[in-house]
């Protein structure tokens, strides 16, 4: 049976790769994972091993081409090609494949193809985290995958063809897929998060009008010496210096015993392709404008680029959530343990409103305080609120 | 240390590494000058702006390399890191893997007062218009070398016989100049060592 050898994906974002070297000419044997060629991409030359032991067939792309990734580079034929059954292999190939089975090239002996090798009996399932995702992305479990490869490794051709024989047996549509690591973490905290406190959620809508002048007429001279001037960075510091206000929304609960805390470590939930994070923005009390906003970027950067260290997602006292980046007009968020309190951000935007008994247009958003009633009560609560609108609306420019 | 010795060395180290002889290394040190072409520059060497008679007459070196990249040059005042890693199981992805290798440069010269950055599309570390470090990677079975070049006092000009890394229109520079005066290689190893161990969350261990 012939094996289609695939470019290779050895990175999430990685869609294409380019052959730099052929380890094999047409014709050669070549063993299962030894070296069979080589890559190149963003910087990185990648050896790959041959996915099959047997003689090289058919090469489709040279040296120095670029194809994507899962693009058939070669094809590699065992000895018993002709007496295989169907093989998946193309038309195009059959008459090469049989050509090399019966008319070996002068002077070079075939060596058999090299046997399975033998697995042991506890069915340890070996496979990378392609070939695993690969299995997930087809609603498979690895484990239950028969390995071919060195020592029983599942390869991608196992888990195509375990693909391929699910098709034909079932027809089933539905896809089954593991959560990963983040995901279930997420799903354990809300879970403990919605059974720990008494959620209890209050709305205020707020006046953007002045936040927005004050936002256009500095950012050019902010941006210039610090990160990006955003409404979420006046939300934030509306936000911190009213904790000092309202200390209890910066709490957390021990046993019987409410925990003050020191300081303000600001949490920031930054979405991410599979899940979220909350990077924590540490002694936000001390920080000007500019160091928050610098902070804030710093870490949505470094969340988004995977380069966040442990540290930087712990001690977090408050969090503040902004869905209105999405369209989210209210949010009603979930309270990020062992906090108290969650800020919410509503799409900041131009809407009616009553002034002075007119009907105008303002920039407006509603902010949502999730809040834990077993140490917050709603009066409490919504004087926070309160002085975070206050801050807000009436945004001291000094601070800028 | 000689190219071809560190060449030599990290083959013997890869394979060791593979059969899981040895522990992850991080190789770091200084080359004699020496031109090296990564794989891109295979096929033509247009980036090697001195003739082989001119490299000859001044003593530098010409290498072919098997890491990724195209033409770079290395040479006293240049620290070179060569992480020997088995990416395997939790890091395999080559793209994050050379993202992570401009986070531990950018931070360790952030100890140094600077502030230097990623340019998309461009690999290695940046500031402003200049190069302050080149990478170019070899993987084998998810086992990591070659790696990056850190330029700490290097002598720049000799950056005029190529064209670094076949990129036109752009710059090198070194920490040395960046801080405007020597910068000693000792401290700098010191701060790639911590900022490697945080970024790939490995502990250290120092070996001569």
């Amino acid at each position: 049976m012939a094996t289609s050898v695939l470019m290779p994906q050895l990175g999430e974002s990685i869609a294409e790769g380019t052959i730099v070297r052929w380890n094999k000419r047409v014709g050669e044997t070549v063993d299962r994972d030894e070296p069979l060629f080589e890559i190149s991409t963003d910087k990185v030359d990648a050896e790959i091993p041959s996915p099959a032991a047997g003689v090289v067939t058919e090469i489709r792309v040279a040296e120095g081409e670029t194809v994507p990734v899962d693009t058939v580079v070669a094809f590699i034929a065992d000895e018993d090609d002709a007496t295989d059954g169907p093989s998946p292999a193309p038309a195009d190939l059959v008459p090469e494949a049989t050509n090399s089975g019966s008319e070996p090239a002068p002077g070079r002996v075939l060596t058999s193809p090299v046997p399975s090798p033998a697995r042991g009996p506890s069915r340890t399932t070996q496979s990378s985290p392609i070939v695993r995702r690969l299995a997930h992305e087809h609603g498979l479990d690895v484990s239950t995958i028969v390995g071919t490869g060195d020592r029983g490794r599942v390869t991608k051709e196992d888990v195509l063809s375990a693909v391929e024989m699910g098709d034909q047996e079932s027809g089933a549509t539905d896809r089954v897929e593991p959560m990963s690591v983040m995901r279930r973490r997420i799903a354990e905290h809300m879970v403990a998060s919605r059974r720990t406190s008494a959620h209890v959620h209050t709305v205020f809508d707020v006046d953007f009008s002045r936040v927005e002048a004050l936002r256009m007429s500095h950012k050019t001279a902010f941006e210039a010496s610090a990160a990006k001037l955003t409404y979420l960075t006046f939300v934030a510091k509306a936000v911190v210096d009213a904790v000092q206000d309202v200390p209890v929304v910066n709490s957390s609960v021990d046993n019987d015993s409410v925990v003050y805390r020191k300081d303000v470590n600001l949490g920031i939930a930054v979405a991410l392709d599979r899940g979220l994070i909350v990077p924590v923005v540490k002694r936000a009390q001390d920080r000007t404008m500019a160091e928050l906003s610098q902070g804030i970027g710093d870490l949505s950067r470094r969340a988004r680029d995977k380069q966040l260290n442990p540290d930087d997602v712990a001690g977090g006292t408050f969090t503040i959530t902004n869905p209105g980046v999405f369209g989210s007009i209210v949010g009603m968020p979930i309270i990020n343990q062992p906090q108290v309190a969650i800020l919410c951000v509503g799409a900041v935007e131009r809407r009616p409103a009553v002034v002075a008994n007119e009907v105008v247009a303002q920039t407006r958003s509603y902010l949502t305080l999730g809040f834990d009633h077993r140490v917050i009560d709603g009066a409490v609560a919504d004087r926070f609120m309160g002085i975070v609108k206050r801050n807000l609306e009436q945004f001291d420019e000094s601070l800028l | 240390m000689s190219y071809r010795r560190s060449l030599a060395l990290q083959s013997r180290m890869v394979a060791d590494r593979q059969a899981g002889l040895i522990p992850d290394l991080l190789l770091c040190g200084e080359h004699p000058h020496v031109i090296t072409l990564g794989v891109s520059a295979r096929h033509r060497r247009a980036n090697v702006l001195a003739s082989r008679s001119v490299l000859q007459s001044r003593g530098i070196d010409l290498y072919e390399a098997p890491r990724g990249g195209d033409v770079t040059y290395h040479g006293p005042g240049q620290l070179v890191a060569y992480p020997v890693l088995d990416l395997k199981p939790e890091r395999c992805d080559i793209h994050r893997y050379v993202r992570d290798l401009e986070e531990v440069v950018i931070r360790t010269v952030h100890e140094f007062g600077v502030e230097a950055a990623r340019v998309a599309g461009l690999t290695g570390v940046w500031v402003g218009n200049d190069k302050l470090a080149a990478i170019g990677v070899r993987v084998s079975r998810w086992v990591t070398s070659h790696g990056f070049a850190l330029n700490v006092n290097t002598e720049l000009e000799y950056f005029s016989l190529i064209r670094p890394c076949g990129i036109d229109g752009r710059g090198v520079t070194s920490l040395a100049r960046l801080t405007g005066a020597p910068v000693s290689l000792d401290a700098v190893i010191d701060a790639l060592a911590r900022s490697f161990a945080l970024v790939f969350d490995r502990d250290l261990v120092f070996r001569e």
